[in-house]
Parts: C-alpha cells; structure tokens; sequence
C-alpha cells in the first residue's frame, strides 16, 4: 500500500486513501450483511423447501401435461381415487367406493361426505360433474378455462350424472379399463367450481382443491408456496408449509442442495449424484417408474420395414452401458414396451436385447442392408428425455460399429416434436423418444396400433401394425378384470418384443435427495410428490 | 434541450415499430409453434389445429401481426400462451427485478471501471497498471455465466457467505437487506465484462488528457497530483467515457439473460428464453420491445449526460 502511495503527492495520497478507505467500507458491508462464515442456519424449520426443475405452468389440473406441474397439484387436490402408497393400483379418495356396472359402461361412485374445499365450498357429486363438463363438453360455460390437453384421457365418458348430493355416475361410451387409473391422474383431479366461476381463465394462477396443502402465493419465477390445510379429511400434515422453488440450472440446483438452501431436490443430474453419497448429511432415493426411453424404428420404409434390421439394431447397441455409463444409474435397461413399475401387467420373462455385435452383423447381412446412410433424429432436451444427445452420440456410435452408417440431426424440443409426431416417413429412420404414463394401456395404444398411425390422429410415427397386437390392445382396454387385463399385456409385449418396432433402451429410475432433517418421505412409481406425510427435523 | 429530448423519444416509435416486425417475421419463420408447446409431446394434428384456431394462429400473418399491433396501441399486450396469464402481468413482474440487477451491476461496473481507469492511466506501466491490464482482460474474456457458477461455489457452498440463487429468502424473506444478500454475486458478475470495457477506455481516454500542455502547466503550478487527476483530468476524460456507458448499460441489460438463468434470478431475460422455446410470441414481443424501449432510453440519458458535462458537444 505504502509502495504506490509513496509516488504521489499529499492530495494524491488523500485520494488514494479515500479510495482505500471506500474499498475497505465495501468489504466490511459484504461481511456485515452476510452471514459471517457460519454454517448457513438453512432453512425454516417445519418448512420443506422443494428444489424444482421448471417454474409451474399453471395449476389448474386439467391444463398442464408435465410431471414438474404434477407434483404441487397432488398436494393442492385430490381425486376421486388414487394410486395406492407404493403402488400403480387406486384406492379410494374423494370417491368412498364404487360400483362397476356388469357391462363395464357405468361406474357408480359413492363420495364422502363433509369434505370441503379450500375456499369454504362444498364437495359434493355436483362439484365432479361440473369439472368433467368442463373439460369435455364444448357447450359447458366453462369449457373456454381450457385448453385440455389431456382430456383425451376422459374421451369414453358419454356423461356424467349427478344421482344425490353425495353418489355421481359415469356413463362410457364403451367400456375402457383404464378409466380408474386416469381418475387417480393428475387430469382427474377435482377443481372447487365457485373458484372457476370466479376466476375464469385465470384459475391456474387461483387453485382451490380439497387437498392435505392450501395454496398461499405464486411469484413467477420464484416460489409456489403452499400452507398445511389443518382441516384436510384425511388428517393435517405436520409441515407448516411448503415451498417449491424452480430452479432452472441444474448446476445451480446442485448447489442449493450442497449449501442447504433447499431441503429436497428431485430429477438430480447423474453426474451430480455422487457428491450427495455422504450418508451423513443427505439422503438418496430412487425408484422405478412408468417410462420408457426408446427409438421409434420406421417400419415403413427401408431398412427397418425388414424386422431382422429393427431386431439386429436392439442387439448391436450396448445398453448396459448407457444405462451405467451415461446416466450413472440412474435408468435400468429396458426389455420391451412396459415399463416394470407397472408390475401386475409386466411380463418379467422378457429379456432385454443382450449387447450382441456379432448377431446384429448377422441379422443385417441377412436381411441385405444396401449400406445407405440412415438418418437419427436426435433432441437436445424434453420432458422425460433423460440426456438425449449424449445417448444419441452412443448409438451412433454401436450402430456404426456394426457397419450403419447413421447421420444424426439434432433438434430443439418443441421442434422435434413438431417433425416427429406427424410421422417420420420421407425424413427419418430413427427418432429418439420417451413417455411416462399411468396405466400399461396408454403408451401401446398411442403410440404401437395400426389405428394410431399419424394420419389417424395417433402417434405411432415409425408406422408400426400389427393385427395381433392391436387386438390384444382392444380386448385389454374393454376388460375390468386385471388378472385379464394383465395376461393380455404379457401376450402383447412378446410379440412386440419380437417385432422390434422400436429400440428398447432405458425404463428412467426417478430420483430425489433429501437432507436428513427430511423424515417419512418416499418416491412414488406414479413420480408424483406426496407430501402429506413427510415431516421435518 | 428540451426540444432534443421530445425529438429522441418520438424516434422511439419508428424503433419499436421496426423491431416488432422484425420479431414477428423471425418468430413466423422458425419452425415449431406454440400449440405444440402447449400441447405437449400429447398434441394430435386434430387438437393442434383446433388449439390454433383457438389462440388465433390460423389467420394470416399480416393479420395477426396487426391484430396485434391494434391492441398494443391501446395497452393490450395480449395474453401469454404458455402462461396463460396477461403479458403486461408478467413483463411488469418480471422487469422490475431486471432492472434491480442490471442498475447494480452498472453501479459497479461504473464505478469499478472508472477507478481502474483511472488508477491505471496515473501510475502508467507501474505493476498497478498491469494488475489492471491483466484482471481487465480475464474479465472481457470469462464466460460470465461460468464465472457465475464458480462465485457460487467458493461464496455460496464453500464459504456459505451469500446464497446461492434467488432475489429474496423464499419463506419469511423481504427487505433490503435480504435482496442486498441476494444481489451481491449476480451483480458482480454481470458487472465484469463492462467494468473492463469501461475501465479500458477510461485508461485511454484519461492518458490522453494527461498529456495534454494545460495538464503539464497545471503540474508545473505545484497543484498536487490528487487534484490534477480528478479535479482537471478526469472531467475531460469522462466527455468520451459517457456514451459509452450508455452503450454498456444495454449490455448489462443484455446479459442480464445469462446470469439471470445461473442465479434464478426472476428478471425478464430468464422469461425471453422460456418464452422462446414455447414460441410464446406475444410475450416475446412485450419483452423485446420493453428491452429495446430502455436500452433506448439509457443510450438517450447518456447523450443527454454527456451534454451536460460538455456543453460543447451539440444534440
């Protein structure tokens, strides 16, 4: 300090000083306003603070598609049923019991009573038909709250009917097994009507449901805070609140974890796992769900019309390694189209495609690939991608290995779906894809029938048909016995497991990090975040 | 003076105007569309088109660009498709928290800059100058969202001093000093590109004033050295520094984006970049334009300043 001042003249150094004196006041301000070098407090105690990969959408129910909107509105409403702890199966909620008429074309409901909403209305069989009219009937007053993208799920309901104050029927046009599961979804749940009379558009920015949470506040950007609700029905959850904070850079989010800045953090990056394997400070979860990550093969031209090509792809791709490798474990291989979580319809006899070179060369000599260079439509990002580009570059690289040559063009989520879904004919022969859905229907009807191709509203892009499956998919969607049910589907993922429509590679291990203040908290197979019972400290 | 002021910002409207067809043509010209976005990867081509029609898609593009321009001229900004709330709800949420930032980080980088400058020019090829030099080039050339990320680490995980993102604490947070806390490392780092920028030109700008005959005399004078660089040398210097600051206050507003992103900072710039991979239109054309309509400003503030401080440069 005295070396540069002693240059200067007494003005110069009265100067340099002021300086000084100012720089020191900066820093001292810092370590005043700071919290000193302590170990930070963390966060409020009975306050669970939730680290989030996305702002919200919106929170009216029957508005959002993602699982990030999911997992606040399971904890601001409930349905009439719901999936059971650990389980893909419902139990009853809003809904007591219920009756399906011997035809499978009503269900008669039975709701419990003295539930209220938060706003102080009441639940009754009057409130669910008017959500349902809402999102299904063009002429409610209340339909133009949409749009409702998922509506779809509730297509079978011809009506619903209010029979007393507390018992509603649903007539279906036909009968659909998987109507219970989609109850138990996000779609189903129950939105107080006097807050969408008074709302209007803007319920998503206003829930009121009859959920174990009540919602407090929403600063874009910032915070969704929602309070305990002490006079939910099925007993008041012992935090005093929740805060869901979107953190958009998973970077950032790492560090929030590490510096105690939030409490719970879901979807971590598998790079950044290891630095939370400290059983000490934080717990890891991890479990199972109902994804699928896979390629759609397009079988309607060459080379994959040929099934020996789309089966000598599933074997010359290592997918143990992706799994391991890349996503560090946090996804296991995929055998076939349904994902384990759905255990009572899995068949687990079905082996994956082992990592075989040799077969796969065999199965392209056969079949006499003419060595044109395939095109890969790769995403750089999207609901459920897990880490498509590197995975992409993976693939490219086996099927390269295996004498395919595979070109791979990249593209943003939003446009990849726009090239991807109205079919890859004339533009690609391998697309990346993933779902996550609620029921062992819901995927192979979208996405394998020969009735779901594009040009019939479906989304079956690579063109896959087969009349086998599409009647096992018929006759299993129109049972109501599950152990049916369930044997149809095991029929139905060995014959597309030989068929190879798509490249099977990863069902997604959903994971989470909790500090170890978190207490009573579980991953559910559905992903969904259930909050009621966790406590902390 | 006044007449100057009126004139600039009536050449605001032409500008805005320019810029919202600009926006328009781009956001008609890539691929993807907000239906798609809202949709999901669920979206049939039947829901797609009945959802375009709904938020008025299926008009011709001329017609929807006047449509919009018609309700922009009386306040209308339109209502966001991915939002599903009023754009003008948003952008006024939004770019208050914007300015926050980019107003604290221009303060410093100001400040910082100007006093490097200055430091560097006076003690000229002294190791002061080349601490300078050097910092100021490894700060024009950081990525600052890297650097952004490494602040945290060291202040936020490591030392725990300051948090790690957000502009408040989320549960019983508010008030100044709180958003002091939050403010610290993401305006320091949105600052340091323009302090170097600005530190540079200072240098520059302040070494060749010093040079200058009056300067020598004042020396010869026996005024002190402290009195000849900011009393004499500096207010000369500053007529070339201002309109660059005018310059690096739109950068600072710019960059806002990426720092905005790295510490959740709820500014607009974060609500830009998810409002362009939704293919929000709307929201992106209040956004631009509420951007572009300050950068203009502060560039119009500047020459004003400039005016003022050097009544010889004519407006």
């Amino acid at each position: 300090m005295s070396v540069a001042m002693s240059g200067l003249a007494p003005q110069g150094r009265t100067a340099m000083r002021r300086i000084m004196l100012r720089l020191a006041t900066a820093l001292f301000a810092v370590g005043a306003i700071s919290n000193g070098g302590s170990v930070f407090a963390g966060t409020p105690p009975k306050v669970l603070i939730v680290g989030q990969i996305a702002e919200p959408k919106s929170l009216d129910p029957a508005a959002v598609t993602a699982v990030n909107d999911f997992r606040i509105l399971m904890n601001l409403y409930d349905g009439l049923v719901r999936y059971k702890d650990g389980a893909l199966e419902v139990e009853p909620a809003l809904a007591k019991s219920w009756k399906i008429s011997s035809d499978g074309l009503a269900y008669t409901f039975a709701l419990r009573p003295g539930v209220k909403f938060h706003d102080g209305s009441d639940f009754a069989a009057d409130t669910v038909k008017f959500n349902f009219d809402r999102m299904l009937d063009e002429k409610s007053p209340y339909h133009d709250t949409g749009p409702f993208p998922l509506s779809f799920f509730f297509s079978a309901i011809k009506e619903v009917k209010v029979i007393d104050s507390l018992t509603v029927e649903f007539d279906l046009k036909e009968p659909y097994a998987p109507f219970l599961s989609n109850l138990a979804y996000p779609t189903g749940l129950i939105v107080s009507p006097e807050a969408i009379k008074k709302f209007g558009k803007d319920i998503g920015r206003h829930p009121s449901g009859t959920g174990p949470f009540v919602f407090k506040e929403w600063e874009s950007n910032s915070k969704v805070v929602l309070e305990r609700n002490p006079t939910y029905w099925d007993g008041a959850p012992k935090l005093e609140a929740v805060v869901f904070r979107p953190i958009t850079d998973a970077n950032t989010r790492v560090a929030e974890m590490l510096s105690g800045g939030i409490d719970l953090m879901v979807e971590v990056p598998p790079d950044a796992l290891a630095q939370f394997k400290d059983g000490a400070q934080y717990q890891i979860y991890q479990q199972s769900g109902p994804h699928v990550w896979f390629l759609i093969l397009n079988a309607k031209e060459p080379p994959f019309n040929d099934k020996r090509m789309r089966q000598a792809v599933n074997y010359a791709v290592n997918k143990k390694a992706i799994a391991e490798n890349i996503l560090q474990g946090t996804a296991q291989v995929a055998a076939g189209p349904t994902p384990p979580a759905f255990a009572w319809a899995y068949d687990d006899t079905l082996q994956p495609y082992p990592y075989d070179p040799t077969k796969a060369k065999e199965l392209i000599k056969a079949s006499g690939y003419d060595g044109k260079e395939l095109t890969f439509y790769v995403t750089e990002g999207g609901s459920g991608m897990l880490d498509p580009v590197p995975m992409g570059t993976a693939i490219q690289a086996d099927l390269a290995a295996v004498g395919l040559k595979v070109k791979i063009e990249t593209y943003e989520w939003n446009t990849f779906l726009g090239k991807v879904n109205p079919g890859l004919e004339g533009k690609a022969n391998l697309a990346e894809m993933a779902w996550m859905t609620n029921d062992p229907d819901t995927l192979p009807y979208l996405a394998l029938r020969t009735a779901a191709w594009p040009d019939k509203q479906g989304f079956n892009s690579g063109y896959y048909s087969n009349p086998d499956v599409d009647k096992l998919l018929e006759e299993a969607r129109k049972s109501t016995d599950q152990a049916e049910r369930a044997t149809l589907y095991k029929k139905m993922q060995e014959i597309v497991h030989d068929d190879a429509p798509w490249l099977f590679v990863a069902n997604w291990k959903q994971n989470a990090i909790a500090t170890v203040a978190v207490k009573n908290f579980k991953l559910q197979p559905s992903f969904f975040l259930l909050l009621h019972d966790v406590t902390k400290g | 003076m006044l007449n100057y002021i009126v004139k600039r910002l009536l050449a605001l409207v032409p500008i805005l105007l320019g810029l919202s067809l600009i926006v328009f043509l781009i956001m008609a010209l890539i691929p993807g569309d907000p239906a798609l976005a809202i949709l999901g990867s669920y979206a049939t081509p039947d829901s797609l088109a009945s959802l375009r029609v709904e938020l008025g898609l299926d008009r011709s593009l001329p017609m929807q660009y006047f449509i919009w321009l018609g309700n922009i001229v009386h306040g209308d900004f339109g209502r966001s498709y991915s939002l599903n709330r009023p754009v003008l709800d948003e952008i006024v949420e939004r770019f208050g928290a914007t300015l926050i930032l980019s107003a604290t980080a221009f303060i410093l980088c100001t400040v910082w800059g100007v006093l490097a400058g200055i430091a560097s020019a006076a003690r000229q090829h002294t190791w002061a100058d080349r601490i300078v030099t050097i910092s100021v080039l490894i700060g024009i050339s950081v990525p600052s969202f890297w650097l952004g990320l490494l602040l945290i680490l060291l202040f936020a995980v490591h030392l725990q001093w300051l948090p790690v993102s957000g502009m408040y604490e989320v549960y019983g947070g508010g008030g100044f000093f709180d958003l002091l806390r939050h403010l610290i490392l993401p305006a320091v780092t949105l600052s340091v590109v323009a302090t170097g920028v600005i530190a540079r030109l200072t240098r520059a700008s302040m070494l060749e004033v010093l040079r200058q005959d009056y300067i020598r005399t004042a020396r010869a004078k026996g005024v002190g050295e402290g009195s000849v660089i900011f009393r004499h040398a500096f207010k000369i210097a500053l007529v070339n520094v201002v309109p660059v600051l005018g310059v690096q206050a739109g950068f600072v507003l710019g960059g806002a984006v990426y720092i905005e992103t790295v510490f959740q900072w709820p500014g607009i710039g974060q609500m830009l970049v998810s409002a362009i991979s939704t293919r929000d239109v709307l929201l992106i054309q209040g956004g631009v334009l509420v951007v572009a309509a300050s950068y203009v400003f502060f560039n119009l503030l500047a020459d004003v300043i400039q005016h003022v401080v050097d009544p010889r440069v004519g407006i």
